[in-house]
């Protein structure tokens, strides 16, 4: 049963509607502000309740507010997400179909790799197979700066990776797609790309870069969860949600 | 994806269509196909259909619509009929009416028919601007600021100029229409196109020049989310000028009966 939205919950969602995925301390700020702009009443412990309310109305229309983890730094992000593929989406009415075949390859290429990036000379090979129309090199160029644009991929050193929003949003897809390829990380249970693998052959676990910062966290001697082989990585630090500078 | 694809697909190739201007005949009467139907037809359509099928095609009119919203593109009755509605086209007004309460209860927009001849349709935002700054900074569209200084130009100057005067307007702040800019690309393309489909501007052949001339005025999805008297506060600051002293003007912008004032600049 949907429950009853006022404005401060529809201020909220244009919100979310015009810029797609905000990290949670913006999402609580944002809350308040829509509270306060509507004089309802604001509970700051009640951000999820709140985001409830309006995923119980957009239900119907196949839409929702979904939280999901960055894997860079392990914070947490609420992205707006479509989860029907039977109606128009936002991606097919801003790109060209071979547009989307190349972030499809795209896509393949970052799923079976090792650390879930793909580098922009792979991108720029798999450009000339594509079966819908081809894309020139500067085109596809073009077509990369968008897809981080539009924030569907991220860019570092001519890596790319799959922005949170864009796991947020497909995940159900990339699962279904993806069923063989898939990893899952063994703390959080959510799909992994970038992550640490045991090196025990036998074993293989992944386990998301944040997650093993929280994971292995004051613990002297860092083993497996899984198999209890050492575990070899550097573990880096656990990276705090940036507070709201207070001057 | 497949089924993404193929939305895309009909989608691209109507908005060619549209483009191209020259089919234009032919979508008059594509619409014209389209008989809205009867209160008695609609009732009989809906006992044919299951509550599920008929939230699952409010729900499909929805998502096309919002899609549409982001370019600003009205969406014609014609199309949406065509595309999206298709088999449901004698429980049409339902569905629309169904759909205008989702705008309106969940996501705090009006739909409105913007052009009752050739039936378009746009969504406008119902929430008035907060008093403070949102701690989320949406992405704002930059062409917005070119078309606010267009709309005044045409606004003060009494609703309708020849196109000369907002190239050389723009080219007095640096926009040479001539060139192809480095934000907004081709000046033009963007100004008697782009504007133009959206319905901010229109863009009208005088008739019985020769070379050819053109005039703007304000298009219809202006007239319903534009302002006037954010213009003229605008206008006044920029002049430092009490807005009041522009009589017509003001008296333009504050007569405007109630109902189809806009009350925010835009969204």
């Amino acid at each position: 049963m949907s429950r009853q939205m006022g404005d401060s919950h529809r201020r909220f969602l244009q919100t979310m509607m015009a810029n797609g995925i905000v990290d949670e301390q913006g999402a609580r700020t944002l809350y308040q502000y829509c509270c306060e702009t509507h004089n309802t009443q604001h509970a700051p412990d009640k951000l999820d309740d709140f985001i409830d309310a309006i995923n119980s109305n957009l239900q119907p229309m196949f839409m929702q507010i979904r939280k999901g983890m960055s894997e860079d730094n392990g914070h947490q992000f609420y992205a707006l997400v479509n989860m029907t593929e039977t109606v128009v989406t936002r991606m097919s009415s801003d790109y060209a179909d071979n547009e989307l075949e190349l972030f499809r390859k795209t896509m393949d290429l970052i799923v079976v790799s090792e650390n879930g990036t793909a580098s922009s000379t792979d991108v720029l090979n798999s450009a000339d197979t594509l079966t819908t129309k081809k894309l020139k090199k500067s085109e596809t160029e073009h077509l990369l700066n968008r897809l981080v644009h539009d924030k569907w991929l991220c860019e570092n050193r001519g890596e790319y990776t799959l922005s949170t929003r864009c796991i947020i949003e497909m995940e159900p897809y990339i699962r279904a797609m993806y069923q063989e390829q898939i990893k899952v990380c063994h703390i959080c249970h959510n799909i992994a790309f970038q992550c640490q693998i045991c090196e025990n052959s036998t074993c293989g676990i992944k386990i998301h870069n944040p997650c093993v910062a929280r994971y292995f966290k004051g613990r002297a001697e860092p083993r497996c969860p899984a198999c209890e082989d050492f575990w070899p990585h550097e573990i880096p630090e656990v990276r705090r949600p940036q507070s709201q500078s207070r001057r | 994806m497949s089924q993404r694809k193929r939305l895309s697909n009909t989608q691209s190739s109507s908005q060619s269509k549209r483009q191209s201007g020259a089919s234009a005949a032919q979508e008059e009467n594509d619409d014209t196909t389209f008989t809205q139907p009867s209160t008695s037809q609609v009732q009989r359509g809906m006992q044919k259909l299951t509550p599920a099928q008929v939230d699952q095609k409010t729900a499909e009119v929805v998502q096309y619509f919002l899609v549409k919203d982001q370019k600003k593109i009205p969406v014609r009755r014609a199309d949406l009929v065509k595309h999206v509605v298709k088999e449901y086209r004698t429980i049409y007004p339902e569905i629309m009416k169904r759909a205008s309460r989702t705008f309106d209860q969940v996501f705090g927009l009006k739909m409105i028919e913007i052009d009752a001849k050739n039936h378009m349709y746009i969504l406008i935002n119902k929430l008035e601007p907060g008093d403070g700054a949102s701690p989320i900074k949406s992405p704002t569209n930059p062409k917005m600021g070119l078309l606010f200084v267009i709309l005044s130009v045409i606004f003060m100057k009494g609703g309708v100029v020849r196109e000369n005067l907002i190239w050389n307007t723009l080219k007095k702040l640096r926009v040479d229409p001539g060139e192809k800019h480095e934000e907004f690309g081709d000046i033009k393309k963007v100004v008697a196109d782009e504007f133009v489909r959206q319905r901010y501007l229109e863009y009208v052949r005088i008739p019985h020049t020769e070379p050819v001339e053109h005039e703007f005025r304000w298009g219809q999805r202006a007239d319903v989310e534009i302002s006037k008297t954010k213009i003229l506060e605008f206008m006044g600051q920029l002049h430092e000028q009490d807005p009041q002293s522009w009589s017509q003007q003001y008296r333009e912008a504050h007569s405007v009966s109630g109902s189809t004032q806009p009350g925010s600049s835009s969204r």
